[in-house]
C-alpha cells in the first residue's frame, strides 16, 4: 500500500467517533506502512551479517565465555598440578623417612658387628698362655 | 497428473501466495516487535512453516488469515522462548517509541504538521506499548492491516464480540494517551 493511500480515510476509521483519534490512527498507519516499506525494500547483503550491536554483544559473549572456560580449565589444571606436587612431596618425605630408618638400622648393625669384633679380638692372651702371663705380671711388679 | 506435476503446481501457487502476502506479514510482525531483524526472521519462519503445511491448507479461510495465524503463533512462541532464556532478554534490536514514530508517510505536509503528526504517532506507539499481547494483536490487525472484525476473529480464534471488546479497550487507551495533547 502506498503512502498516498494511507492519507485517505479507511473504513476502519469509522469505528472511531473522535476526529483527533481518526487522524492519529491515519498517521500511525501511514507511519508503520512507510517504515515497513523502507525496511522491506532495503538492500540486503547476500550473507546477512549481524547488526553492529548484535555483533558487538555476540563478540562480548564469546570473549566472556572463552575467559570463563579458560578460567575453569586453568583452575582445574592448577588444582591437578597442586595435588600432584603435594603427592610427590609426600612420597619424597616417605622415601626420606624410609632411608633414614634403613640408615639407622645399618648403623646399628655395624655397631653390633664392631662390638662383636672388638670382643673377639680383645682377648690378647690365649687361655693356654694365661699362667705365663700372670708371671709376666708379677715380674713387672 | 503425475506426482511431480502436482507438486510443481502446488509450489507455483505457494510462490504466488508468498509474493502477495509477504510484505503484509512482515509489516504486521514489524509493528508487533518494532525490530526489523526479528520481523524478517519471523516472516521467513512463517513462510517456511506455511510451505511445510501447504498441502494441508484446505482453503477454508483465506491464505492471509491462515498466514497471519501462523505469524501470531510464531511470535508468541518467540516471546515465550525469550522469557525462558532470560539471559537473552538484553539481546533485542527493537527500536524505541521515539525512533519508530519518526517515520512519516510523505513529506507533502508542512513542517509544523509533520511535527504534530510525529507526536501523535509516538503517542499511539506509547499506548500500544501498554496494551496486552492480545489487545495489541487485535489493534494492529484492525488499524494497521485494516482487516475486518470477522477476519480478525478467525485469525485470532476469538469471537467477534471478544475482538470488539479488545478493540474498544485498546482505542480507549490510545484516546487516553492522546488526551494529554488536546
Amino acid at each position: 500500500m502506498t503512502s498516498e493511500m494511507n492519507r485517505k480515510n479507511s473504513p476502519v476509521d469509522t469505528d472511531l467517533n473522535d476526529p483527533m483519534l481518526q487522524q492519529a490512527m491515519r498517521d500511525f498507519r501511514g507511519s508503520v506502512h512507510a517504515w515497513s516499506e523502507a525496511a522491506f525494500n532495503r538492500p540486503r547483503p547476500v550473507l546477512a551479517s549481524a547488526p553492529h550491536r548484535t555483533a558487538w554483544r555476540r563478540s562480548a559473549a564469546w570473549v566472556l565465555s572463552l575467559t570463563l572456560s579458560f578460567a575453569m580449565v586453568g583452575t582445574a589444571a592448577y588444582e591437578h598440578h597442586h595435588r600432584a606436587v603435594v603427592a610427590r612431596e609426600q612420597q619424597h618425605q616417605q622415601e626420606m623417612e624410609r632411608q633414614r630408618i634403613l640408615a639407622q638400622q645399618r648403623e646399628k648393625e655395624t655397631e653390633e658387628l664392631m662390638a662383636n669384633i672388638d670382643s673377639d679380638i680383645s682377648r690378647q692372651v690365649p687361655s693356654a698362655m694365661e699362667p705365663l702371663a700372670s708371671l709376666m705380671t708379677d715380674d713387672s711388679r | 497428473m503425475s506426482m511431480d506435476a502436482a507438486q510443481e503446481i502446488a509450489s507455483l501457487e505457494f510462490s504466488e501466495v508468498v509474493a502477495k502476502h509477504r510484505q503484509q506479514i512482515f509489516r504486521f510482525l514489524l509493528a508487533s516487535t518494532r525490530d526489523v531483524d526479528m520481523a524478517e526472521t519471523l516472516t521467513q519462519d512463517c513462510f517456511l512453516k506455511a510451505y511445510r503445511n501447504w498441502s494441508g491448507f484446505r482453503g477454508e479461510s483465506s491464505a492471509l488469515t491462515w498466514l497471519m495465524r501462523i505469524a501470531i503463533n510464531l511470535q508468541k512462541d518467540h516471546w515465550r522462548n525469550r522469557r525462558l532464556q532470560f539471559w537473552r532478554t538484553t539481546r533485542t534490536n527493537a527500536v524505541d517509541v521515539d525512533e519508530a514514530g519518526d517515520w512519516l508517510p510523505s513529506n507533502e505536509s508542512s513542517p509544523e504538521q509533520q511535527v504534530l503528526a510525529r507526536e501523535r504517532i509516538k503517542d499511539v506507539w506509547r499506548a500500544v506499548e501498554k496494551l496486552s499481547g492480545r489487545q495489541k494483536t487485535v489493534f494492529l490487525l484492525r488499524f494497521v492491516e485494516e482487516m475486518d472484525i470477522g477476519d480478525i476473529a478467525e485469525t485470532t480464534s476469538l469471537s467477534e464480540g471478544t475482538v470488539k471488546a479488545h478493540l474498544s479497550r485498546a482505542t480507549a487507551k490510545v484516546r487516553e494517551q492522546l488526551g494529554g495533547r488536546k
